[in-house]
């Protein structure tokens, strides 16, 4: 059985790491050598890179059942396959909505694009880890280069405030999962999470709850639960628009592969301890996020509080405890992305050079100085506030299902009357965008006809998924059982 | 023939349609959506005349797969109770195409468009027997209706629309828990499985308190029905008209399709209270309405008053059984609900434009503003009179119909409840027609009400169709009382029956 000769062909299922860790190489050493002289040529690059990683891994890293890499270290499946393709799709489009923005900051350099490159191989690690190296790994990869991205404004002294926090927080949530997991090893023996799985037995050792303990905790605050979500505001408003889009957008998905590969799958035989810890989180992030979004003047910051807000539904998933509970919360992380990934779209063209369109009031009279932005955005809101026939709709309604199905009568109680709070300040953006009138002079909206079409096919997704959701319904379902 | 498919999609093609011809072509965005209107109600009536009016089935219907995987069909069909009130929405999206031909300067193109796409929802969530498809629809309304009232409302208009859409959000979004509750039970989302759901006794209430939160509202009942005033002064004519004429008549028809029918054993148990409720609307909504100064603000809670009569109808059919020990004059409530629905449609929507005429010319809504308008519009007092004397309830007109069936049946449960209803005919009769006395007769207050013009063409048809259709079914309610009376029988024994 051991066949110890080295097949090149086992890499396969690996293809979009190994070759997204070559671009990144490519593209540093090109970056050096052509300088500051040609950077769109960087842009244009990463975006191919990105193409072709896509098509590469459609055609080598499909995988027909679960296989094992690197000793156990790394799985690969279908969820992960389907996953790196979206991460793919996403940070492409993130990048070609940031483009033009960079170049208005004066911060199109290649960096930017090495350092979301790089970030994109940890969400892949993630997304992949079968061990609990692999997942500190990816978090570290990931968290290292969103830290940098967050400063890549040298001369703003928000963005370097912003980073700081960030930094120093992820750096105390680091600890605590390394900590956590140190336990689980220690108690298990074991560092891969399928054999954790099948070590774990009834009853559980408290030391296992202690590691469980700190673990929920570092989940909690990379997704941004209430009260671990200081961070996410802050870093919300205070990184450059272009790289809120992507800390609000990829690194989700990985977050949501982080809580199901670690909790759901790892840590299977503390189920009922661990959804109790996440429904607590959960009530509490759904509260706090929903009520403090309210009075947000910020269009960044409110984002940032709805993020916390939708947190708290992608977690209401978990906490049904169920193969169901977990493809609604897959459905509803990658609903969410694709909206947000919009709405961050709409907020970098309207901006212009010198103009950052991050306050409420830039969206006044939007209806009248660009119908499209603001025919987008209203799309975008209606899906967030959860209201068919926008695909948000159905992600909410596929959480109070999850909840029904596993009896949480008081959480869906919950959840309903604040999606009902949420819809309040989505309205609100509408009512800037359509009811007011343009507030004073402010430079034009961002015409470029490339980036406003991907814009509109966004903003065409969201409805169109939302009228025939049955394919992406059962993409994640199939995903998770 | 997928004719409920037609009736549903093609007012929304032509409003995609209209929207993209903007503001630029809006001469031909307005012919396209009179055609589009026009042609929809043509369409209504095959669905009239080929309905079979012996059989309680949904008929035309459709069923097509939409999402295999919660076995939520794209299911439509018309029964005794949807086909009314598809022809309704039908019928009344028509005037208020034409009321807003010129009326409207702001980004006209858009006003017609929601309209379109709105009718097409509308008659959606009559039609739908899916209820994730019927929930589909019922919400998706709420998007061009915060937008209509939201642009092209009055002056408080931001307050209004949000106020609007929260309050029937939070109703909905307790009957969408609701639905998939009954969903994760019964494996399906079809009205006839949620139906024939076997429910508990603690499960029926919980599900009757969701739906009540959900038809309450958007009826709306009293406590929660503080949003209507609001959205109706604020709303421009044609939002009024839609308001009124169709979208409280969901909350009516979501009682009959799904709190009696799903819940029929939290139904009995809970009755007084929506009676009570009811009570409360007809006289405490008509004494509010009584002291109103501005004409639309009136005839909001006069609706209010007159929705009152609808759920009474509905419910008091337990306390007839419980009372006579027998269904037999249960049907009458539910007739009366019905007819009564149809009527508010049109005799609300009528007063509306009433208001809207009056307010293109002088831009004020104020009853106090006004004074002697018969002797500057003759033509126009005429209609307003009449729709003021069929608001009423005047024998002749259908406001007539409803309100005496629904007396009636209510006698067979209670002396009490009928006493209690018939002061309608006093309070209705006094905020009626105290505000035609203030403002269509008495001198002529100021120079501007003597330099009124009278109705246009255009105003004069509109309002013309709807006295005959006012009319027709006063004194030949008959073939309406007919379609529905399968459907009507069906229900009611469906209501009365017990699901323990």
């Amino acid at each position: 059985m051991p066949d110890s000769a080295f097949h090149w062909s086992s890499l396969a299922p690996a293809v979009a790491e190994i070759w997204l860790a070559f671009a990144i190489c490519a593209i540093l050493l090109t970056e050096v050598f052509t300088g500051d002289k040609r950077r769109g040529l960087i842009a244009t690059l990463t975006l191919l890179a990105l193409v072709l990683g896509a098509a590469l891994t459609v055609r080598y890293g499909q995988v027909a059942q679960r296989t094992q890499l690197f000793d156990g270290m790394y799985v690969a499946d279908e969820l992960g396959y389907a996953l790196k393709l979206a991460g793919f799709l996403i940070v492409a489009v993130g990048l070609l909505y940031s483009r033009r923005y960079l170049e208005n900051r004066s911060i199109l350099r290649g960096e930017y694009y090495v350092l979301a490159l790089s970030a994109l191989l940890g969400i892949f690690v993630l997304v992949s880890a079968n061990s609990l190296l692999t997942i500190y790994l990816g978090v570290e990869l990931l968290a290292l280069s969103v830290y940098a991205l967050v400063a890549f404004d040298r001369d703003s002294g928000v963005s370097a405030e912003a980073a700081m926090k960030y930094f120093v927080l992820g750096a105390i949530a680091s600890g605590a999962l390394l900590y956590g997991m140190s336990l689980i090893y220690g108690l298990t023996g074991t560092l891969r999470l399928d054999a954790i799985a099948e070590r774990l037995q009834n009853p559980l050792d408290p030391g296992i709850i202690l590691g469980l303990v700190f673990i929920v905790v570092a989940v909690a605050f990379k997704l941004g639960a209430v009260p671990f979500h200081m961070w996410l505001p802050d870093v919300y408003e205070g990184a450059p628009t272009s790289v809120t889009l992507f800390i609000g957008t990829a690194p989700k998905i990985a977050y949501f592969a982080l809580t199901l590969r670690l909790l759901a799958q790892g840590l299977s035989g503390s189920t009922a301890e661990w959804t109790q810890m996440l429904a607590v989180l959960a009530v509490l992030t759904l509260l706090l996020g929903n009520l403090v979004a309210l009075v947000q003047t910020n269009i960044k910051r409110l984002l940032a509080y709805s993020t916390i807000a939708n947190v708290g539904y992608i977690l209401l998933g978990f906490v049904a405890g169920i193969p169901d509970g977990y493809a609604a919360a897959l459905y509803y992380t990658l609903v969410y992305v694709l909206t947000v990934l919009g709405a961050f779209g709409v907020i970098l063209l309207a901006g212009a050079k010198g103009f950052e369109a991050d306050r409420l009031e830039d969206y006044k009279g939007l209806h009248r100085r660009d119908p499209l932005l603001a025919a987008t955005m209203l799309v975008l809101m209606f899906s967030l506030a959860g209201v068919p026939p926008f695909v948000g709709f159905w992600a909410k309604l596929r959480i109070f299902q999850a909840l029904w199905e596993s009896h949480h009568l008081w959480l869906v109680i919950v959840a309903a009357a604040m999606s009902v709070v949420g819809a309040y300040y989505y309205l609100r953006i509408i009512k800037l965008m359509y009811f007011d009138d343009p507030a004073g002079a402010q430079p034009p909206t961002t015409r470029e006809l490339g980036l406003r079409l991907t814009l509109s096919v966004n903003a065409a997704a969201v409805l169109v998924l939302g009228l025939l959701p049955g394919p992406l319904l059962d993409l994640c379902a199939r995903l998770l059982h | 023939m997928h004719l409920l498919s037609i009736l549903i999609w093609l007012p929304i093609c032509a409003g995609l349609l209209v929207l993209l011809l903007g503001d630029r072509h809006i001469g031909a965005a307005r012919w396209l959506a009179l055609v589009a209107t026009l042609v929809t109600l043509a369409l209504a009536v095959p669905l009239w005349t080929h309905f079979d009016s012996a059989s309680a089935l949904p008929q035309f219907t459709e069923h097509l797969a939409w999402i295999p995987r919660f076995d939520a069909w794209y299911g439509l069909g018309v029964d005794g109770i949807a086909l009314p009130l598809i022809v309704l929405t039908a019928f009344m999206t028509v005037p208020v195409v034409i009321a807003g031909w010129t009326v409207i300067e702001t980004r006209p193109a858009q006003y017609f468009a929601a309209f379109l796409i709105m009718e097409g929802l509308m008659i959606g969530v009559f039609a739908a027997t899916d209820a994730l498809l019927f929930y589909f629809f019922w919400e998706a309304m709420l998007i061009p209706m915060f937008l209509i009232i939201g642009i092209w409302g009055g002056p408080r208009r931001v307050y209004a629309t949000i106020k609007f859409f929260l309050y029937t959000f939070l109703g909905s979004v307790f009957m969408l828990a609701a639905l998939i509750y009954m969903y994760v039970k019964g494996g399906s989302y079809s009205i006839a499985a949620l139906q024939a759901l076997p429910l508990s006794l603690i499960e029926q209430r919980w599900i009757f308190v969701a739906f009540l939160l959900a038809f309450a509202v958007k009826v709306p009942m009293w406590p929660v029905h503080t949003w209507l005033p609001d959205a109706h002064v604020e709303a421009p004519t044609g939002g009024s008209v839609i308001l009124a004429a169709i979208m409280l008549k969901m909350g009516g028809y979501g009682f009959l399709r799904f709190s009696l029918p799903v819940a029929p054993d939290a139904s009995r148990e809970l009755d007084l209270l929506v009676i009570a409720l009811s009570l409360i609307a007809v006289i405490y909504i008509g004494f509010v309405a009584l002291v109103q100064q501005d004409m639309k603000k009136l005839i909001a809670y006069s609706s209010i008053a007159h929705m009152g009569f609808v759920t009474l109808g509905a419910f008091v059919i337990y306390e007839i059984v419980r009372n006579t020990g027998s269904a037999t004059g249960a049907g009458m409530g539910l007739d009366g609900a019905m007819v009564q629905m149809i009527s508010h449609g049109l005799i609300s929507g009528a007063l509306f434009l009433c208001v809207g005429v009056l307010y293109d010319r002088l831009h004020s809504r104020q009853i106090a503003d006004y004074g002697g308008v018969i002797n500057s519009m003759p033509v126009f007092a005429a209609f307003m009179v009449l729709f003021a004397l069929a608001n009423t309830g005047l024998p002749g007109t259908s406001g007539f119909v409803g309100e005496f069936l629904v007396i009636i049946a209510s006698f067979r449960a209670s002396f009490w409840y009928s006493l209690l209803a018939a002061t309608t005919l006093v309070l209705g009769a006094s905020y009626t027609l105290w505000l035609v006395k203030r403002v269509v007769f008495g001198p002529v207050t100021s120079p501007r009400v003597a330099a009124l013009k009278d109705l246009n063409g255009r105003e004069f048809i509109v309002l013309g169709a709807l006295a005959i259709a006012v009319l027709l079914i006063g004194v030949w309610p008959a073939p309406l009382l007919k379609v529905m009376q399968p459907t009507i029988h069906h229900l009611v024994s469906q209501a009365i029956a017990t699901k323990l």
